[in-house]
């Protein structure tokens, strides 16, 4: 299935001057085990035989490429959906989790430990975990549980066990300093089940491995659909694993603009996104060197979007890599662009999108207008949008009462 | 020859280990951290560290995280700790930096090791940052005569301690747990081994830090390393009591206590 070779990062980690390694020297020995475990499972046909199966017969990967006639004709161009929302547990995140946690039994782990935001990771690796048989830990912001009372549900029936985060700002970022602090406690038992492309080497290239499906599949569903490639392949960036996955089937194919979306929230002038290529930095956080959103003391900034899934202030390297290089564009949409493109896409499509998937329609929206109805757009629709009906039928006035629907909402 | 050279001669001679002592700047307060640091000075301590406090501390436990909250909400910045240094460093203790890579990145490495050495600072422990990604940091510690204490663990293979040691200055920290900073029950049973793997490698002094809370552990730690490291006790006596006189006062106690385990 391998049609490039992806940016290799150097022994260390580096993507160019990003990535690397900033954390404590107690993980670092760990860190070089997965590394080195990695290396050996991606080399051994039982292992990748296993996990192709377990991915086509349990994830109902490889998922299809869609033409979204009426999406089309309503933004001016030819649009291509990668049906990521269809996989189990809806989103690109079981391709990353199942490979994790086959490598977790590889190792010879018992336990996992996860990090979420919005709760789509958490639930996506107790749902791994379960079907590997792991006991499963899941740090989650306090502020998020509250918000996420229905993933946090989701989470327990599947037999995780869900910690509220009480420190710092309460969400993501606090998940993941919590989930770090276990794992320095309890490596010898335990796999930090990341949950994006970022963090120390080489989570940032296992995830874009475990995630390349995504756009190696689009690459040759492309060919068989249209006999030649998209103009542009747009994802949304949070910390950028669907967005690295569809990227990298199509980085050597120089003719391919590839864009990022980050999350605009309520403008980048206003302070309030999660535009972190956009809108912050260059800096270190959660063990790599990336951009980020900092003050001017080098302290972390809390970050805004309607999308929980968006709504980290750090970005994935390898992004931050293909930022600097100019082999990718990264932009911002507004939560008002994105829920308009949330809005269109259910109207024309009959699909429910992640809010995060409708900040890469909004960006096809806004592609489509530059480039004109010749124009072939490939978007990664890397989630579906159960969990964030509650967040959009407030944002769109659909119900009266918001407490009725108290559970399972974003915001 | 370094001031904290200088201190591990003196100790060595004295034959004891040094008492090492980390307090956040800016808690509870600018003021009142300078106040508790010349009051550790004063009851024993022999090396200050002055935590730089940052928004993610990920190697620190509950104790030291709700130190440095409140020092960020009372908005400390990056120039108030090289103020804490300075008067740190005019109590006559070697004064050390504590912190999380970021802000030093941040600041400019070039430009925070010149205004920690002019503060009088000695040089900065690095949490989460090994040799491996301090080539920056290297060219300005040494333009600067500052030292590099970098941070080693029970987990670390041979080949890194022999790496580390080599890359540090002043002394090098072991870590006593595989953990983060709090206090325990218990001294650790992985420190004297690990202590032990360092010794193979290395004639740097070697500090042990994580988990020691009274005078009775630092006494067992000091059996077996040149430096003992105290914080999250320290930083607990500031938590636990409102009025800055009692928290003074709880503190040069267990200095007190601490520095008789070291003299033993």
């Amino acid at each position: 299935m391998t049609v490039s070779p992806p940016a290799q990062p150097d022994a260390r980690g580096h993507f160019g001057r990003f990535g690397g390694r900033f954390m404590p020297e107690a993980l670092i020995a760990p860190l070089d085990e997965i590394t080195e475990a990695w290396e050996d499972a991606k080399a051994d046909p039982t292992f990748t035989a296993e996990l192709a199966r377990m991915l086509r017969e349990y994830a109902n990967v490889p998922s299809p490429l869609y033409e979204a006639h009426r999406f089309s004709e309503a933004v001016g161009a030819r649009i291509l959906l990668k049906r990521e929302d269809l996989n189990h547990t809806g989103a690109h995140k079981i391709r990353n989790v199942i490979g994790q946690a086959l490598l977790a039994k590889r190792l010879g782990k018992p336990r996992a430990i996860a990090e979420t935001g919005a709760g789509q990771h958490g639930v996506a690796s107790a749902t791994a975990c379960a079907y590997l048989d792991l006991d499963c830990t899941v740090y989650m912001g306090e502020v998020d549980t509250e918000r996420q009372a229905l993933n946090v549900a989701r989470m327990r029936m599947l037999g995780a066990e869900v910690v509220p985060v009480t420190t710092g700002s309460r969400t993501l970022k606090d998940a993941i300093n919590e989930a770090l602090r276990d794992w320095v406690s309890t490596v010898d038992t335990t796999h930090y089940l990341f949950g994006t492309a970022a963090g120390p080497h080489p989570f940032p290239a296992m995830v874009r491995d475990l995630t390349r499906g995504i756009g190696d599949e689009a690459r040759a569903q492309s060919l068989e659909l249209l006999g030649r490639l998209p103009d542009v392949a747009v994802a949304c960036v949070g910390g950028g694993s669907n967005a690295i996955g569809l990227f990298t089937g199509f980085v050597a194919d120089e003719q391919v603009r590839l864009v990022g979306i980050e999350a605009g929230g309520d403008g980048i002038e206003t302070g309030r996104h999660a535009a972190t290529i956009t809108g912050g930095d260059i800096g270190v956080l959660h063990g790599a060197r990336s951009y980020l959103l900092q003050d001017e003391d080098g302290q972390t900034l809390d970050s805004h979007s309607i999308s929980a899934g968006l709504d980290y202030p750090g970005v994935g390297p390898e992004h931050a890599h293909l930022a600097a290089t100019g082999r990718a564009e990264y932009r911002p949409a507004t939560d008002a662009q994105a829920m308009s493109a949330f809005e269109l896409l259910c109207r024309t499509e009959g699909i429910i999108p992640a809010i995060e998937s409708a900040h890469a329609l909004a960006g096809a929206i806004e592609l489509a207008e530059e480039m004109g109805s010749d124009a072939t757009i490939l978007v990664n629709l890397s989630g579906r949008g159960d969990k964030d009906v509650h967040t959009a039928a407030q944002y769109f006035g659909l119900i009266e009462e918001p407490v009725v629907l108290d559970e399972g909402t974003e915001e | 020859m370094s001031s904290i050279d200088a201190l591990f001669e003196r100790t060595r001679s004295e034959n004891r280990a040094a008492l090492v002592g980390y307090l956040p700047a800016g808690f509870p307060s600018k003021d009142l951290s300078i106040r508790a640091i010349e009051t550790m000075v004063d009851a024993g301590v022999d090396l200050v560290e002055v935590g730089l406090p940052y928004s993610d501390p990920v190697m620190d436990g509950p104790t030291i995280q709700a130190a440095a909250d409140v020092a960020l909400a009372g908005g400390t910045r990056i120039r108030d700790v090289f103020d804490v240094v300075k008067a740190s460093a005019a109590t006559g203790a070697p004064t050390v930096v504590m912190t999380y890579w970021n802000p030093v990145e941040r600041y400019g490495v070039e430009r925070f090791a010149a205004d920690l050495a002019a503060a009088g600072g000695a040089g900065l422990i690095t949490p989460d940052m090994t040799p491996d990604e301090a080539e920056e940091w290297i060219t300005a510690s040494t333009a600067h005569e500052l030292s590099r204490v970098f941070l080693v663990a029970p987990s670390s293979t041979d080949e890194r301690l022999a790496m580390t040691a080599e890359a540090a200055s002043g002394f090098v920290y072991a870590t006593a747990v595989m953990g983060v900073t709090g206090q325990r029950e218990q001294t650790s049973n992985l420190a004297p081994e690990l202590v032990a793997r360092l010794r193979e490698v290395t004639d740097k002094p070697v500090g042990v830090g994580l988990g020691v809370s009274n005078g009775a552990q630092a006494h067992e730690v000091a059996a077996f390393s040149d430096a003992v490291i105290v914080g999250s006790a320290l930083v607990r006596c500031l938590l636990d009591h409102d009025e800055p006189d009692d928290a003074l006062a709880a503190l040069r106690a267990l200095v007190a206590d601490l520095r008789a385990g070291v003299e033993r």
